[in-house]
């Protein structure tokens, strides 16, 4: 794994949503290398803690990174009041991304909420051949539904009540129709309770599934240990692995809910 | 250019400074950002005698200044490091404190005994560790365990023996001075505070452990504090350590009594922090007109 710490500038700045904000940066070292699932760990001024942050875009010929957060709390705070030609203390590109599978005709993408812009990458490389199904709360949470299109992805926006998107209720629905007609994997991101319901119907149908979690972290590369996470492996062992270098991504049924 | 350079029971190191224990794994992964060549030392992650997987998620939280951490010494056992980690790591012209911890004195020993046949230079020997359940704080809490520990792992190895001791007591220098006669040939000093964070929407505690150490700037003067008093209470070298995030910082703990100066949590917010404070001392030492670093090692002028 390749990784560096800088100082990069934001080059664009958008606000997307409720408390939710988009950031490009210009950081070509990042974006040449930089894979589908990965994440960035920034650090607020005066903080003293980094926050991981999916990557959302990479664009190596302009050379830059898309963000996309949500405000949590004060840190995150501190990051959206960054401004364009401001620099952002980051490192980056972090973790383990999504499996690519070059032979895939027909893939899912389901996102839940803040865990929807990771999505954005796995969309540019499949295209057409790529579904997102994106589940917010309302109306007021939905983000990058066009962004999705812009690669010729299908779109399916579900919100719990009903105020937006085709769909009214849970990914779910949608996403056991898809596994019933057969696809070749599935890739998650979003909140736990999303993420096992998606794990156990792709079980239960044998589809490929690959899902990204997230943890409280302090060093982010993996020397602290501080962002464990219980897995299991083909013999049925558990063991402790950790978001920041084992994951962020993780094959569906290795995790231990 | 000041003299960095600094000697802890016959040990050189080239400067004073090295991440602690806990921060920088087996070193691995700062490998990425600079060579371990510019670093005094490396604390390696704290070992015991079999696998622990440590406590579950969550285990860190930011707190005002600092962070709560509650990983509980996961580590791959002592056999395990020996021979997938140590050997890397000494290769890389740096010295190296093995740190070990156990639940029991016998443990300790155990796991100082085989390192007694490995070039590793010194054992940290963690009588602190606030997240476990045995061993780990209740040897360091009670002088009378701390030097039967002590003593255990003193007759089973002729490595320098660093203490690194807790501060979650009410006279650390009763305990420096406990370890002191039971062999010690110096003590590391301050590990974590035990402390508590509450989500006051759920009402739970923001770590899964429900308590865990505290360390970062929030602690910095404690550990002058308890740096200066063990430099009072004991003969033997002192390495300090407790939310040092800057060159001005290790040069305070070290005028405070401290030979060397170990850096945690400052890690995670800046990987270079060690290469940064590194750079720091010298350019303090130089403005100050000061030759060697080891000349302001406990020459605070108290009132």
């Amino acid at each position: 794994m390749k990784y560096t710490q800088g100082l990069y500038p934001i080059i664009e700045k958008k606000a997307i949503a409720l408390d939710t904000y988009s950031f490009t940066l210009y950081c070509p070292e990042v974006a040449d290398i930089a894979q589908a699932g990965q994440f960035v760990h920034i650090l607020p001024e005066n903080y003293g803690l980094r926050r991981p942050i999916s990557i959302a875009g990479i664009d190596p010929e302009n050379g830059t990174l898309r963000i996309v957060f949500a405000i949590r709390g004060k840190g995150t705070k501190a990051l959206a009041n960054m401004n364009e030609g401001q620099r952002m203390d980051m490192i980056a590109p972090l973790g383990h991304g999504f499996t690519l599978k070059p032979d895939a005709e027909h893939v899912v993408l389901v996102g839940g909420g803040i865990g929807v812009p990771p999505m954005l990458p796995l969309a540019k490389y499949y295209g057409n051949k790529a579904t997102a199904i994106s589940g917010f709360r309302s109306f007021r949470q939905v983000i990058l539904q066009e962004d999705f299109e812009q690669f010729g992805t299908q779109v399916i926006t579900c919100t719990e009540d009903g105020s937006a998107g085709a769909v009214k209720g849970f990914v779910t629905a949608p996403l056991e129709q898809f596994l019933s007609e057969g696809i070749d994997a599935v890739y998650a991101c979003g909140p736990l309770v999303m993420l096992k319901a998606v794990a156990e119907l792709c079980i239960r149908n044998k589809t490929y599934c690959e899902i990204s979690l997230e943890e409280r972290m302090a060093c982010g590369v993996g020397a602290c240990l501080g962002c464990a996470c219980q897995t299991k492996d083909e013999k049925g062992e558990i063991h402790f692995q950790h978001v920041c270098k084992n994951g962020p991504v993780f094959k569906a049924e290795e995790v231990l809910f | 250019m000041a003299d960095l350079s600094v000697n802890i029971c016959g040990i050189d190191f080239k400067n004073p400074i090295i991440p602690a224990s806990g921060v920088f794994g087996y070193g691995r992964e700062y490998e990425e950002f600079y060579p371990l060549s510019k670093l005094g030392g490396i604390a390696t992650k704290g070992t015991t005698g079999k696998l622990r997987t440590g406590n579950p998620a969550p285990r860190i939280a930011e707190t005002p200044s600092g962070m709560l951490n509650s990983v509980g010494l996961q580590n791959p056992g002592i056999d395990a490091f020996i021979e997938k980690e140590l050997p890397n790591l000494l290769h890389k012209d740096t010295v190296i404190l093995a740190n070990i911890a156990g639940a029991t004195a016998e443990e300790c020993a155990e796991v100082a005994g085989k390192l007694n046949d490995t070039d590793v230079h010194m054992i940290e020997l963690n009588i602190s560790c606030p997240n476990v359940k045995q061993g780990g704080a209740a040897f360091g809490t009670s002088c009378q365990m701390a030097e039967q520990v002590t003593k255990a792992v003193r007759n089973a190895t002729k490595k320098p023996l660093v203490v690194k001791l807790s501060p979650n007591v009410t006279s650390i220098t009763d305990i420096a001075k406990a370890v002191e006669s039971a062999g010690a040939d110096a003590v590391s000093l301050i590990n974590t505070l035990l402390g508590m964070r509450i989500d006051i929407k759920t009402r739970r505690p923001v770590l899964r452990n429900n308590v865990g150490g505290l360390s970062g700037g929030a602690i910095f003067p404690i550990a002058v504090r308890m740096v200066w008093q063990v430099s009072n209470a004991v003969k033997i070298p002192i390495i300090g350590m407790g939310g040092v995030s800057s060159g001005e910082d290790a040069i305070e703990l070290m005028l405070a009594g401290a030979s060397a100066v170990q850096v945690g949590m400052a890690c995670f917010t800046d990987p270079y922090a060690p290469i940064r404070i590194i750079n720091e001392m010298n350019d303090f030492l130089d403005s100050q007109n000061i030759d060697t670093v080891r000349e302001i090692v406990g020459t605070v002028q108290p009132w």
